[in-house]
């Protein structure tokens, strides 16, 4: 028994690859030799060597004593925040960058919400000289003007996604399909672990150094590799999948998802997928996503955009519906509140994303010598306006 | 034998038009298939609009739009279909994307389009591995004809194992593209033509995405059974309404 996708990239019943036919040469391309071209010696090298000088891993490990003490439980954060560009975004886009190059592609195009994924995309094709098209919601460009400017000035276009809603879920309609109108020199670089067969699987594998460095640094600092608890926010699950990649075979560690509730799971204004959504197809996945009784795909909400989207993973929707992972919601103002707690706390201004995942500990508790590592997914700067006007800084 | 099968037999060429189901107006569904039997149309595919249409371009992504503002719905569609077949006597294909017919019921969905008189189903991200696994059984077992794509990139291999599993017409994408996305065909598409009919397939082929008048219907059919017409005809009603099928029809041949 394993929680890793199977080789069809079947997740128990989740995942596949729901794709219209003009997808299916670079889909197929990608999924006949993305394992073989990870194994190779010199791709895994140039990938060390890059996470190492460039984007500056591993990130620590870090006991958070005060923060640990107020919930009497013993909590590490796994500084993602640290990583070059402020989030993990940018494991999954050094790694996806240099398999393009690999499979000869010149020309890049990737999806962004708030535009963390937009500039970790923008950053690496400026490392490696590539054309980088970054294509995001209308209204995401109006509410995200920064990391727009961050994009640009890293030399990618931004270009609008003016159909449906005008969010993340349209942006990634129109990146899939630019990549139907140019299926031979360009690579689609997915931010999350969604979309179809490689791609879930191959983002996680990209992600996983995140667990991979955790239990070795867990095994110096408690003399075991192996924590009580992990736990992360999903929005489409990227970081989750990083940190649980190396647990989830790992009975006795206990998997912890937090998701967006939004104004609360019965407000209408949520993302919180597991709670809202039924088994459908999003993007070429099969997985659970909110959606109407028709089968349209409705628009969620949430404070942070980075989990403001209509599904899950597949690796999630089968944590959840197996029972393996416990799932829960944290609400736009709970979320808040934790982030900033941490900031008082342990002088650590986390992103709003990431603050969902702080604020479980107000109602789920733990036993004094459980171990608990939180992904610290992302910093805080980007969310500065959201917190001013949040708490009327 | 299937109304699309019998129709594949017939010594000409075959014109097939896609509009979607609730646009213009809700009620326009079956003013346009008379329209559109009326004026000679040979076949039809009835678009059932989604949220999310991942190969359409920019117009019938708005006609689905549009579509889903007034209210249109699979549960809806099956209800003004209900007595299609008293008057409407040309093939009928519903076209859509597949979350809206999994929310409906594979089966249930199926079992109601042979009710109706709903010939086959063309499903673009449904792919054939998927569906000749989980899907293929609940397809013949209400005897709809699934149509699959394949477009220039498709390799020889899958061009074969999509015409061993098809039994009805190949949907040959005339281009690397969403819909409506393409200006007219050039030596591109005029090899890729004669390629597919070069390999002798056991499946007639239709080709679709381009198709926008005379000289492209014409240069679409030189080598095969006929050619869809979706977004041009969109674009037709949505500037000189849903009344005005023949005017476009005439304008074809």
């Amino acid at each position: 028994m394993t929680y890793q996708a199977d080789d069809r990239g079947y997740y128990g019943d989740f995942g596949g690859a729901f794709i219209p036919e003009m997808l299916y040469p670079n889909v197929e391309e990608l999924r006949s030799q993305y394992v073989q071209i990870m194994q190779e010696p010199s791709f895994q090298e140039e990938f060390k060597q890059l996470l190492k000088d460039y984007v500056g891993r591993p990130t620590p490990l870090y006991y958070a004593e005060r923060f640990s003490k107020k919930y009497g439980t013993k909590i590490y954060l796994k500084r993602e925040d640290l990583c070059h560009t402020g989030a993990h975004k940018v494991n999954n886009t050094i790694g996806q960058i240099l398999m393009a190059k690999r499979l000869g592609k010149n020309r890049i195009i990737a999806e962004t919400g708030a535009g963390q994924h937009g500039v970790a995309t923008a950053t690496v094709c400026a490392l490696m000289g590539l054309e980088c098209i970054v294509y995001m919601g209308a209204i995401d460009i109006e509410r995200q003007a920064p990391n727009v400017a961050r994009m640009k000035m890293l030399g990618a276009t931004v270009r609008p996604a003016m159909s449906g809603s005008r969010t993340l879920k349209d942006a990634t309609n129109e990146a899939i399909r630019d990549w139907i109108n140019n299926p031979v020199d360009t690579h689609y670089i997915i931010g999350s672990v969604v979309g179809p067969h490689p791609y879930p699987d191959m983002v996680a594998r990209f992600q996983s150094v995140i667990s991979e460095e955790t239990k070795k640094q867990l095994l110096e600092k408690e003399g075991r590799e192996n924590p009580d608890y992990v736990v992360a926010c999903v929005g489409g699950g990227s970081n989750a999948a990083g940190l649980y990649y190396h647990y989830l075979d790992e009975p006795e560690v206990g998997i912890i998802a937090v998701e967006a509730a939004g104004k609360g799971i019965d407000s209408g204004e949520s993302a919180a997928t597991s709670a809202l959504g039924r088994e459908g197809i999003i993007h070429g996945s099969k997985t659970l996503l909110m959606q109407t009784d028709d089968g349209q795909i409705t628009e969620p909400y949430s404070i942070s955009a980075g989990l403001d989207y209509p599904g899950v993973g597949p690796m999630h929707a089968h944590l959840f519906r197996s029972g393996r992972g416990e799932f829960i919601s944290v609400t736009d103002q709970d979320a808040m509140t934790a982030g900033l707690e941490l900031s008082k706390l342990e002088g650590i201004i986390p992103a709003i994303e990431t603050s969902h995942a702080l604020a479980i500990f107000e109602t789920r508790k733990f036993k004094e010598d459980d171990v608990v590592v939180i992904n610290l997914s992302g910093r805080g700067d980007k969310d500065l306006n959201t917190f001013i006007e949040y708490f009327d800084l | 034998m299937n109304r699309i099968q019998q129709k594949l037999q017939e010594d000409k060429k075959l014109l097939s038009l896609y509009f979607t189901a609730g646009y213009p107006a809700i009620n326009d569904t079956l003013s346009i298939l008379t329209q559109l039997q009326d004026n000679g149309v040979d076949m039809v595919e009835i678009g059932l609009p989604f949220s999310d249409p991942l190969a359409d371009g920019p117009t019938i992504q708005a006609s689905s739009t549009a579509a889903l503002n007034n209210g249109m719905t699979t549960t809806l569609l099956f209800e003004q279909l209900k007595d299609v077949r008293k008057t409407i006597h040309i093939p009928l294909i519903l076209m859509g994307y597949f979350n809206p017919m999994l929310q409906y019921g594979v089966e249930q969905f199926c079992a109601k389009c042979q009710e109706i008189g709903i010939d086959g189903i063309i499903m673009p991200d449904l792919p054939l591995a998927e569906y000749e696994t989980d899907y293929k059984a609940i397809f013949e077992k209400y005897g709809l004809i699934n149509v699959f794509l394949i477009t220039p990139q498709t390799s020889d291999d899958r061009i074969r194992q999509i015409d061993a599993a098809s039994d009805g017409f190949i949907y040959m994408v005339s281009s690397a593209s969403t819909t409506g996305n393409i200006s007219g065909f050039g030596n591109t598409q005029s090899d890729y033509f004669k390629r597919i009919a070069r390999m002798n397939l056991k499946n007639p082929q239709v080709v679709g995405f381009g198709i926008k008048d005379a000289q492209t219907f014409a240069a679409a059919t030189e080598y095969q059974k006929g050619a869809i017409i979706g977004s041009a005809f969109i674009k037709h009603i949505t500037e000189n309404g849903a009344e005005s099928v023949a005017e476009f029809i005439k304008k074809i041949r």
